[in-house]
C-alpha cells in the first residue's frame, strides 16, 4: 500500500540513499529568504555605520534655511534632499547615517557588556555557589526590581554625560537576564555528564565554563542577546528623547525621533525615517539571532 | 589486602547529610562505611551490589571526587590530594573513569576526535601533530574507525560512544580505571564486545581498573578479585571464581542465586524477604539481618567485621565466623 502513494518508483536503494544523504546538508547550507534579507539588512546598516562620513551628502548641522521642513523625494521634495529636511533645513538622510552609527555602536557596545559581564557574573555564582552566588544572587534582584531609567537618570545627573558613560551605563541593562540564564544553565550543565566528565579529566573550571558549557548553552545566550539588543536601541532612544542619552549637536535614532515628535503632523519624514530604521534593524537582529541559534546546534539538522 | 596496592583505600566512610522535610532534622545516610580496599597495578577489582549499596560512591572516592568522611585514600604511595588542586588535576591524567552514561559523559557540540584529543590537550601531551596520530590510534584501540572522529556523539551508535569515551579514558595512559556500570547502558549484543575490548585492553596495556556492576556474569569475567557490597559495607571479598561458585555470606549467596542460568537449576533461588535496604534507616548490627535467613539475635547487636576464610576470602558475617557452614542458607 504504501508504495501505491510514492510518486516515482524508487530508482534504486543507491540512488536513494545518495539523495537522502544530501537532501538536509542542502537544507542546512541554503539561507532562509527572510533571514538573507534580516541578514543584508544588518550587513547595509554596518557599512552605513562604518562610512557614515564618506556616505553622508551633508554634515549633520549644515543648515539650509531657504528648504526647510522640505518633504522627501517622490512627495514633492527635490533631489539634493534624499528624504527630505527638518525644521531647521538639516538633511534627514545625512543625520539619519550618522544617527545609524551612534546608536548602532551604543547597541551593539551595550549589548556586549551586558552578555560579557551577565555571564561572568552567572558563572562565577554557579562555580562558586554558597556566599558569592548568594552575592550575585542578590545583584540581580536589586537591578531587576530598580526601574533602569530612574538608574539611568541617577548616574547621567550625577556624573554627566560622555559617550563611554553612556554605553557602559547602557550594558547595565539587561545584564541581570543574562546572569540568570547563565547560571541555571550553568548549575544544569554541571550537573550533566559532560561537564563532570571533563573536569574529571583534570581540566581547569577556566576550560570548562568557556570550552564546554558555554559554546552548549551559546544558543540561549544569544537569543537573549538579540532580545535585549532591540530593547536597548528602545531604551537609548528613550533616554536621548528625555534629553539625557545623545546630546545635540551630536544626534542618534532616538534623538532624531524625540525632536522629529513636534512635527510629527506637519513633516512626519523627519520621525519616520529613524524609527523605520529602528523597528527594521530590531526585527532583523531578532530574525539573525533565531537561524543563529539553530544553526549552532549540530544535533537540530 | 593491604600494602602495595596501586590504590589503597584504608577504611573509607563517606556520610551524605538528606533533609526529608524543610524545618526536619538531617538525616545522616552512610553510603560508604569503613571500607578498605586495595587494587594492585594491572588487576582489576569487581564491586558487586544492589543499586544503592555505594558502589558508584566509592569508585567516586577512589578517584579523589569525592572526599571521604573518614579513612584515608592512597594512589600509588601518596594521599589523594584534595579536590580541584593542581595536584589532584596533574593526577587526572594517571586515573580516568568510564561512566554509565556515555552519551552524557560526551560534549554534544564537538566532534569525537576532539573530545579524545581533550585530555592530551588539558595534560599537554605530545606535540598538536604528535596528538592527531595518537588519536587516531586509540580509536583504532577501541575499534572505531579514524574517520569516525569528525562525527558528533549524537551521530554515533551507543556501542561507538562508548567506544569514544573509552578512547578518551585512555589517552593520557592511565594507570588506573575506574569503570562505573560501563555497560548498563548498552545493548545486550553490544554489552559483550564493550567488555571483552575492556578485558583485552586492560591486558595489553597494563592498568589496574576497578570494576563496578550489578552483573555478577560481567565482573567474574573479568576480575580478578571481587568485593560484594552491602549498605555501603563490604560483605565478602575474594576470587571471583570460589565466591560466585559456593559463596558464604547469605546476601551473597542470595545474589548468586538471583543470577539467570540457561538450563534447569543446580541450586534452588533464595528470595529474600524484607524491603530493599534504605542507607538512611541502617539497622544496628550486620545491616543484612533484617533480610538475612540466617540471622541470630546477635546479629542485632554486633557488626561483624572482615574474618579472613580458611580459602584466603574474607566474610563480614558472624556465623560464618563461627564456620562457613553455618552461613549456609538451607533451602
Amino acid at each position: 500500500m504504501s508504495d501505491l502513494a510514492l510518486p516515482t518508483p524508487n530508482p534504486g536503494p543507491a540512488a536513494g540513499v545518495g539523495d537522502a544523504a544530501s537532501a538536509p546538508r542542502q537544507r542546512r547550507r541554503s539561507l532562509p529568504f527572510g533571514v538573507a534579507l534580516a541578514a543584508g539588512w544588518i550587513v547595509l546598516m554596518l557599512v552605513v555605520a562604518f562610512g557614515a562620513d564618506w556616505l553622508r551628502p551633508y554634515g549633520i548641522t549644515a543648515l539650509d534655511l531657504r528648504a526647510r521642513l522640505l518633504p522627501p523625494v517622490g512627495f514633492g521634495g527635490s533631489i539634493h534632499h534624499l528624504l527630505g529636511t527638518d525644521e531647521l533645513g538639516r538633511d534627514v538622510l545625512s543625520r539619519l547615517i550618522v544617527s545609524i552609527r551612534i546608536s548602532l555602536l551604543i547597541a551593539f557596545c551595550a549589548t556586549l557588556i551586558a552578555a560579557v559581564l551577565g555571564t561572568t557574573l552567572g558563572f562565577l555564582a554557579a562555580h562558586f555557589r554558597g556566599l558569592i552566588e548568594q552575592a550575585v544572587l542578590m545583584l540581580i534582584d536589586f537591578q531587576a526590581s530598580m526601574p533602569f531609567l530612574i538608574l539611568a537618570l541617577a548616574v547621567l545627573a550625577f556624573f554627566g554625560n560622555s559617550l563611554t558613560l553612556f554605553v557602559c551605563l547602557m550594558g547595565l541593562y539587561g545584564w541581570e537576564r543574562h546572569a540568570r540564564i547563565a547560571r541555571g544553565l550553568a548549575i544544569a550543565a554541571n550537573a550533566q555528564g559532560y561537564a563532570a566528565a571533563v573536569r574529571q579529566l583534570g581540566a581547569s573550571p577556566l576550560r570548562v565554563y568557556l570550552r564546554h558549557v558555554l559554546p552548549n548553552i551559546a544558543s540561549t545566550l544569544i537569543v537573549s542577546a538579540t532580545l535585549s539588543f532591540p530593547e536597548i536601541v528602545l531604551l537609548e532612544s528613550g533616554l536621548s528623547f528625555l534629553g539625557l542619552g545623545v546630546q545635540p549637536p551630536m544626534t542618534s535614532l532616538g534623538n532624531m525621533v524625540g525632536y522629529g515628535r513636534e512635527y510629527l503632523t506637519r513633516a512626519p519624514w523627519i520621525l519616520l525615517a529613524p524609527s523605520t530604521t529602528v523597528v527594521l534593524t530590531t526585527l532583523a537582529v531578532s530574525m539573525l539571532g533565531d537561524w543563529l541559534r539553530d544553526r549552532l546546534d549540530p544535533t537540530l539538522g | 589486602m593491604s600494602g602495595g596496592g596501586l590504590l589503597e583505600l584504608d577504611r573509607v566512610a563517606r556520610i551524605y547529610t538528606a533533609r526529608r522535610s524543610l524545618f526536619g532534622a538531617a538525616d545522616p545516610v552512610r553510603a560508604v562505611d569503613c571500607v578498605s580496599l586495595s587494587v594492585p597495578a594491572s588487576r582489576t577489582l569487581g564491586i558487586v551490589g544492589e543499586s544503592g549499596c555505594g558502589k558508584s560512591t566509592l569508585g567516586r572516592i577512589a578517584l579523589g571526587l569525592e572526599r571521604p568522611d573518614a579513612g584515608s585514600v592512597t594512589f600509588d604511595g601518596a594521599l589523594m590530594p584534595k579536590l580541584g588542586t593542581p595536584a589532584w588535576r596533574r593526577l587526572r591524567a594517571r586515573m580516568q573513569l568510564v561512566f554509565q552514561d556515555p552519551l552524557g559523559a560526551l560534549d554534544p557540540r564537538l566532534p569525537i576526535a576532539t573530545q579524545v584529543a581533550e585530555p592530551l590537550d588539558i595534560h599537554r601531551i605530545g606535540t598538536r601533530a604528535d596528538r592527531a596520530d595518537r588519536v587516531a590510534d586509540l580509536l583504532r584501540a577501541v575499534g572505531l574507525r579514524p574517520d569516525q572522529g569528525t562525527r558528533y556523539p549524537h551521530e554515533l551508535s551507543g556501542g561507538q560512544r562508548q567506544r569514544a569515551v573509552l578512547a578518551r579514558a585512555l589517552a593520557t595512559d592511565p594507570a588506573l580505571l575506574v569503570a562505573d556500570e560501563p555497560i548498563s547502558a548498552l545493548d545486550v549484543s553490544i554489552q559483550a564486545q564493550v567488555v571483552n575490548m575492556l578485558a583485552d585492553l586492560q591486558a595489553a596495556r597494563g592498568i589496574a581498573m576497578l570494576f563496578i556492576s550489578h552483573d555478577l556474569k560481567v565482573v567474574r569475567q573479568v576480575s580478578h578479585h571481587v568485593a560484594v557490597m552491602y549498605l555501603g559495607r563490604i560483605m565478602e571479598q575474594g576470587d571471583p571464581d570460589a565466591i560466585f561458585r559456593d559463596p558464604i555470606h547469605p546476601y551473597t549467596q542470595a545474589l548468586v542465586s538471583a543470577v539467570p542460568v540457561a538450563g534447569p537449576r543446580r541450586r534452588p533461588r533464595i528470595v529474600l524477604s524484607g524491603e530493599p535496604p534504605n542507607p538512611a534507616r541502617r539497622p544496628s548490627g550486620c545491616p543484612f539481618h533484617p533480610r538475612c535467613p540466617v540471622a541470630v539475635s546477635d546479629c542485632q547487636v554486633i557488626v561483624p567485621e572482615l574474618q579472613t576464610m580458611p580459602d584466603g576470602r574474607q566474610v563480614a558475617c558472624l556465623r560464618a565466623a563461627i564456620s562457613p557452614s553455618a552461613a549456609r542458607i538451607a533451602a
